[in-house]
């Protein structure tokens, strides 16, 4: 074999720290090695021509790079070897910076260090085989989890460009959080009316499936090729003939449910559509509250339904779906206040959420519009908001900003003066967070041209005093204590992420975060892609974002997506594990240790049973190589011979610079 | 069932509290709980102690948990929230191995056997518990709307006291209401009275025990429910001064859990020490026929 | 009013709180929750979160000379609700150990009546409550301290003419005695 090493200065990165020359020079007395040479920028243009000139002119059939972390410039080697004509896998790196010269400052021990990583490289690639892809077909269908503003978005991208879209819904309709929201900031446009037009074009759109009150249940498969188990849940009505008409709604009896797309603040009937402009505008039944589901009688929807569609004996149903690409956009929920013993735990009826408010101010909420106080219907004079309720708070686990509590409080701020001009706002505030376009404007506007009265200081206490509330808070501008009576107090309570999205991030084999968010594959350069290939991820679910950056988001995953099925056939990764037929003996251990099942029983010719590698499915994490009993299945690329020759390296490295 | 723990009394016991001392002893005795009073028990050293030094406060306090240690109770209850809470302090700190030594050099004996503390209004709501309140209730408190009032240390700080909830605790609620009377919603339970300012800065007690008379008499109480010898002092015997420092005229009386227990237990008023009060609940009792 | 020179900040003295107190001042980003909360903010010269903001910034004389360090009552409202868990009513404990230390009471009044209780304590083994207002009178001057009081206490007979002694109180004045002793070396909380 001929190798060639490469060492790079990578400017003063590596240099500094790093005898660079010396570390070449002695590589020269490795075995098989023909070339060294140490250069400034390895990753440079002309840095990449020095490797495939020297491959060229030196016969090389292996290179080592000694420079940065292969997850920086590994693509970037192997590319210039293909320009070569070399395998890419005959290629390997040494890390001298993140994990030498980074790390260090004795620059004589660091060119040791330097020397022994190179030595281990170069005993590895000795083992090194070229490796090839296999190519497989892609399902053109995309499923979108979650139909929120960043779900509707990846959608409609997605059937403009031609591919056929699932979306799993799990509430009754879609529009998320946004269909809630009165008006957006920092434009106070209204939300359902730039939303709305939207919601339609999903129930319209020929290439969009929709699945509303329906969960994802299963996600087998890989890139390409996944199947999908949703569950349709029972609605005891037959959507296919629901018109929407509502008649159920108003003969229904059971008219104290808690109505969720309300916030709580109002109570709705068992049988219900959640708000007018719903999509699908279908009636469902909850059957917690029906008198015919709980009780065995009334079943007075079933007898005024024009179109006949009541169907008490529905069951939930398992629908499959084969799709090629995943998008994530389940959103996020709200903090439950009721840990703030000092706010009142959630008992004052005038102490409520900011998007409870929302629904108060909202046209179309159970007020009509009308900001009033939940306890007496009284319009409210004095109105207190509180920031950071469940947000920078690391004492009820909450140590993250939320991000746009700030400027909702602005704007409901702003609204509260429109709604009640003789009204007085304040607004209790850690920091004003601010930073969009127009966005910083909008909150001096709220001061400067509302007067609402901005409190730096968070609040300690809220309690009754006759029918309004004390609000005790700091100024820590004028450097003490300030109290307001509140005819009404609005929390801003910060995002947290979704119920059961650790649960759902399993299915979809993704990481989370300590606080349920799902994980970016690269929180700066790859923001809507996570470490399983086919898996995208668009809005909130991966930390509270505002709209536009949702439906930025959506658009770009959606891109993601379009990329993917821009081509037929997508190429397996070819560090995968294979087994060794003549030294199995199909014990299977290793497809029980398996996280992602890709192994299965095959029996041979001669009737034995064997295991067998599905490439497609392999993650190559190589837990079956260390549960084999007989050493008989291998990590393509990190075979035992491979990792064994760098541990004699390693150990054999003795040298003086 | 019977349960038998040691008995902090605490100074003002046999001082300004006496009656929180004689209705605790009779409820206790009542309730099926032998008190064994620490012999020969001294001063926790209080709020001054702790404001002086953490070590001395420590040592003055861990002298009671030790002697108890050796009089065999390995368990002290105290009523007084500010005791209960040197003694807490002094326990975790002997508990701390590299604390401990500097606990012991002043009080030049062994703290490695020593008694662990709680408050009495632990004990009762969690070794007796509610449902035997309860059924021993002879005499209902009906009729009569109360307002319990922890004071700021019961239960705070929530990882020191570990005793119910640090922002809206529920323990003399709940047994308030065992014994039949009305528990108002009082939203500053937990507020500070003024505590030991009364004597060097009293306008703070007149401003912060007036806080609370005020919301207290805006929900029209009847009787104030205390655990707290200083609470009940700042706002029974300087309910006066109150009135005069804010130009109010309220006339309620705070009476301790243990003296209502007492009296819903069948105990008469002069078992609960109930003449020992200075804002005088007995006509309120009378017309609610609880005496 | 006085600008606070940054370039020379005490850090011995934030080093001797966060030591001495086992927290972490720098964890505070003055949200004033502690403020917010204190019941004995109306009369303090410095609210809780000045207090803190003011030890962040290594300014000793102006913390350690404060009037709230005296008045803070350890009512633990500042260390209960406090977003970050510090135990706030702990640094006013020890800024006022420090403050003692070094020599300062600017609340005269609430020292003496501090003073008064141990003495009481380091002499009888238990509080004698007249003899504490007595020996309070005596240090400050301030005849009048309660007298209004006199009408509705006197006839619950509850105060004893005399004090509870009892058998141990050498071994407790031997507590404040060898404390004294070894004061004068540093010691950490």
């Amino acid at each position: 074999m001929r190798i060639g090493v490469f060492i790079c200065h990578c400017g003063s990165n590596i240099a500094a720290t790093v005898d660079c020359p010396a570390v070449a020079e002695q590589a020269k007395g490795l075995q098989d090695v023909v070339f060294t040479t140490d250069t400034m920028y390895t990753c440079s243009e002309p840095g990449q021509n020095e490797i495939i000139e020297a491959i060229k002119e030196h016969k090389l059939d292996g290179v080592v790079v000694a420079s940065c972390s292969p997850r920086m410039h590994e693509a970037t080697f192997r590319r210039a070897l293909e320009r070569a004509g070399l395998n890419r896998y005959m290629l390997e790196m040494a890390n001298i910076r993140e994990h030498v010269s980074w790390i260090g400052k004795n620059k004589e021990r660091n060119t040791v260090k330097a020397f022994e990583l190179v030595s281990i490289a170069v005993a590895k690639l000795r083992n090194n085989n070229p490796l090839y892809a296999n190519k497989f077909d892609v399902t053109k269908r995309v499923l979108v989890i979650g139909g929120g503003v960043a779900g509707i978005q990846a959608a409609l991208d997605c059937a403009d460009a031609g591919y056929q879209v699932v979306m799993v819904e799990r509430e009754q309709s879609i529009g998320g959080k946004m269909a809630k929201i009165d008006k957006t900031f920092p434009t106070v446009d209204c939300s359902s009316c730039i939303l709305g037009p939207k919601m339609v074009d999903v129930s319209q759109h020929e290439n969009i499936t929709l699945y509303a009150l329906s969960e994802v249940e299963k996600i087998e498969g890989y890139v390409g090729n996944f199947d999908v188990q949703v569950r349709k849940k029972a609605t005891y009505v037959n959507w296919d003939e629901c018109t929407g008409c509502g008649a159920c709604m108003e003969k229904c009896p059971s008219k104290k449910n808690i109505d969720k797309f309300n916030e709580g603040i109002s109570k709705c009937t068992s049988i219900n559509i959640p708000f007018p402009q719903a999509i699908p505008k279908k009636a469902a039944i909850n059957p917690e509250g029906c008198l015919m589901l709980q009780k065995g009688k009334c079943g007075v929807c079933a007898k005024v339904c024009p179109t006949k569609c009541i169907d008490f004996e529905q069951k939930d149903e398992i629908i499959t779906e084969k799709v090629g690409a995943v998008i994530a956009a389940t959103g996020y929920d709200m903090f439950d206040h009721s840990v703030y013993k000092q706010y009142g735990a959630g008992q004052y009826p005038d102490v409520i959420t900011s998007l409870q408010y929302e629904r108060l101010m909202n046209a179309s909420g159970p007020t009509g519009g009308h900001i009033i106080r939940p306890s007496d219907g009284k319009e409210p004079k004095k109105v207190v908001f509180v920031q950071c309720v469940g947000s920078r708070d690391p004492s009820v686990g909450r140590p993250y900003c939320s991000g746009f509590c700030c400027m909702y409080t602005a704007k409901q701020a702003i609204l509260t003066k429109d709604h009640i001009p003789d009204s007085d706002s304040y607004v209790f505030y850690m920091d004003i967070r601010s930073p969009g376009k127009g966005y910083d404007e909008f909150t001096r506007r709220a001061q400067e041209q509302y007067g609402v009265q901005y409190l730096r200081g968070r609040v300690s206490m809220i309690y009754p005093k006759g029918d309004r509330y004390v609000v005790r808070g700091s100024d820590t501008l004028a450097g003490t204590q300030v109290e307001v009576e509140a005819d009404l107090v609005v929390l801003a309570v910060g995002a947290e992420s979704a119920k059961n999205a650790p649960a759902l991030a399993e299915k979809m084999r993704i990481s989370y975060d300590n606080y349920g968010f799902f994980m970016e594959a690269h929180p700066k350069l790859k923001p809507v892609e996570t470490n399983t290939a086919g898996v995208y991820l668009a809005g909130s679910c991966v930390g509270p974002r505002d709209i536009p950056t949702s439906v930025g988001q959506g658009s770009a995953a959606a891109a993601k997506v379009m990329t993917l099925f821009s081509k037929d056939k997508l190429e397996s990764d070819p560090q995968v594990s294979s087994v060794n037929t003549s030294r199995c003996i199909g014990c299977m251990k290793c497809a029980t240790t398996c996280p992602f099942g890709a192994i299965k029983e095959v029996t041979d010719r001669a009737g034995n049973v064997k295991a067998e590698v599905i490439e497609t499915v392999c993650q190559g994490c190589g837990i079956c190589t260390v549960t084999c009993p007989q050493g008989a299945i291998q990590l393509q690329h990190f075979t035992d011979n491979q990792i064994l020759a760098e541990v004699n390296a390693l150990c054999q490295a003795q040298l003086d610079f | 069932m019977s349960i038998s723990v040691g008995y902090y009394p605490g100074c003002s016991g046999s001082g300004t509290s006496v009656e929180y001392d004689k209705s605790t002893r009779a409820v206790c005795k009542k309730l099926g709980i032998e008190l064994h009073e620490i012999d020969d028990w001294s001063c926790c050293g209080s709020t001054p102690a702790h404001t002086v030094n953490h070590t001395l406060s420590a040592a003055l306090s861990a002298r009671n948990l030790v002697l108890a240690a050796k009089q065999g109770q390995e368990e002290v209850v105290t009523p007084c929230p500010s005791c209960l809470a040197n003694l807490r302090t002094a326990s975790h700190k002997i508990e701390d191995e590299e604390y401990r030594p500097k606990v012991e050099a002043l009080l030049d004996e062994s703290c490695e056997e020593a008694a662990s503390v709680a408050s009495t209004l632990q004990l009762i709501i969690e070794r007796v518990g509610i449902d035997a309140i309860k059924k021993a209730v002879v005499k209902p408190l009906k009729d009569l709307n109360v307002a319990c009032y922890y004071g700021c240390i019961m239960n705070r700080p929530p990882e020191l006291m570990k005793f119910d909830d640090p922002e809206n605790p529920m323990a003399m609620d709940k047994i308030m209401e065992a014994c039949g009377a009305t528990v108002l919603p009082f939203p500053l339970k937990v507020e500070c009275c003024g505590a030991a300012a009364g004597m060097p800065k009293k306008n703070i007690v007149t401003e912060l025990s007036g806080r609370l008379l005020e919301v207290a008499d805006s929900l029209n109480t009847e009787i104030i429910v205390t655990a707290c010898p200083l609470c009940q002092m700042n706002l029974d015997l300087r309910q006066g001064q109150v009135n005069r420092a804010n130009g109010k005229s309220y006339d309620i009386p705070v009476v301790y859990f243990t003296q209502l227990l007492g009296l819903a237990l069948g105990l008469s008023a002069e078992e609960v020490g109930l003449s020992k009060l200075v804002v005088d609940p007995t006509p309120r009792l009378r017309f609610a026929d609880v005496l | 009013m006085e600008t606070i020179p940054l370039n020379s900040p005490d850090r011995e003295f934030i080093r001797e709180v966060q030591e001495r107190s086992g927290q972490n001042v720098l964890a505070c980003y003055q949200c004033g929750n502690c403020t917010a909360g204190c019941p004995y903010n109306f009369a303090y010269d410095l609210s809780v979160s000045r207090v803190m903001r003011l030890v962040q910034l290594g300014q000793r004389e102006a913390v350690l000379k404060s009037h709230s360090i005296w008045l803070c009552a350890t009512c633990q409202s500042c260390t209960t609700r406090c977003p970050n868990s510090i135990d706030v009513a702990k640094i006013m404990d020890v800024l006022r150990h420090m403050a003692r230390e070094a020599g300062y009471a600017t609340e005269r009044n609430v020292k003496a009546f501090g003073d008064a209780f141990l003495e009481s304590v380091e002499k009888h083994g238990r509080v004698y409550e007249l003899g504490v207002t007595a020996t309070y009178i005596r240090k400050t001057g301030r005849f009048w301290t309660d007298v209004d009081l006199a009408p509705a206490m006197l006839p619950k007979n509850k105060l004893s003419i005399k004090p509870h002694e009892i058998r141990g109180k050498e071994h407790v004045s031997e507590i404040f005695k060898r404390f004294r002793e070894r004061d004068a070396v540093k010691e950490n909380s």
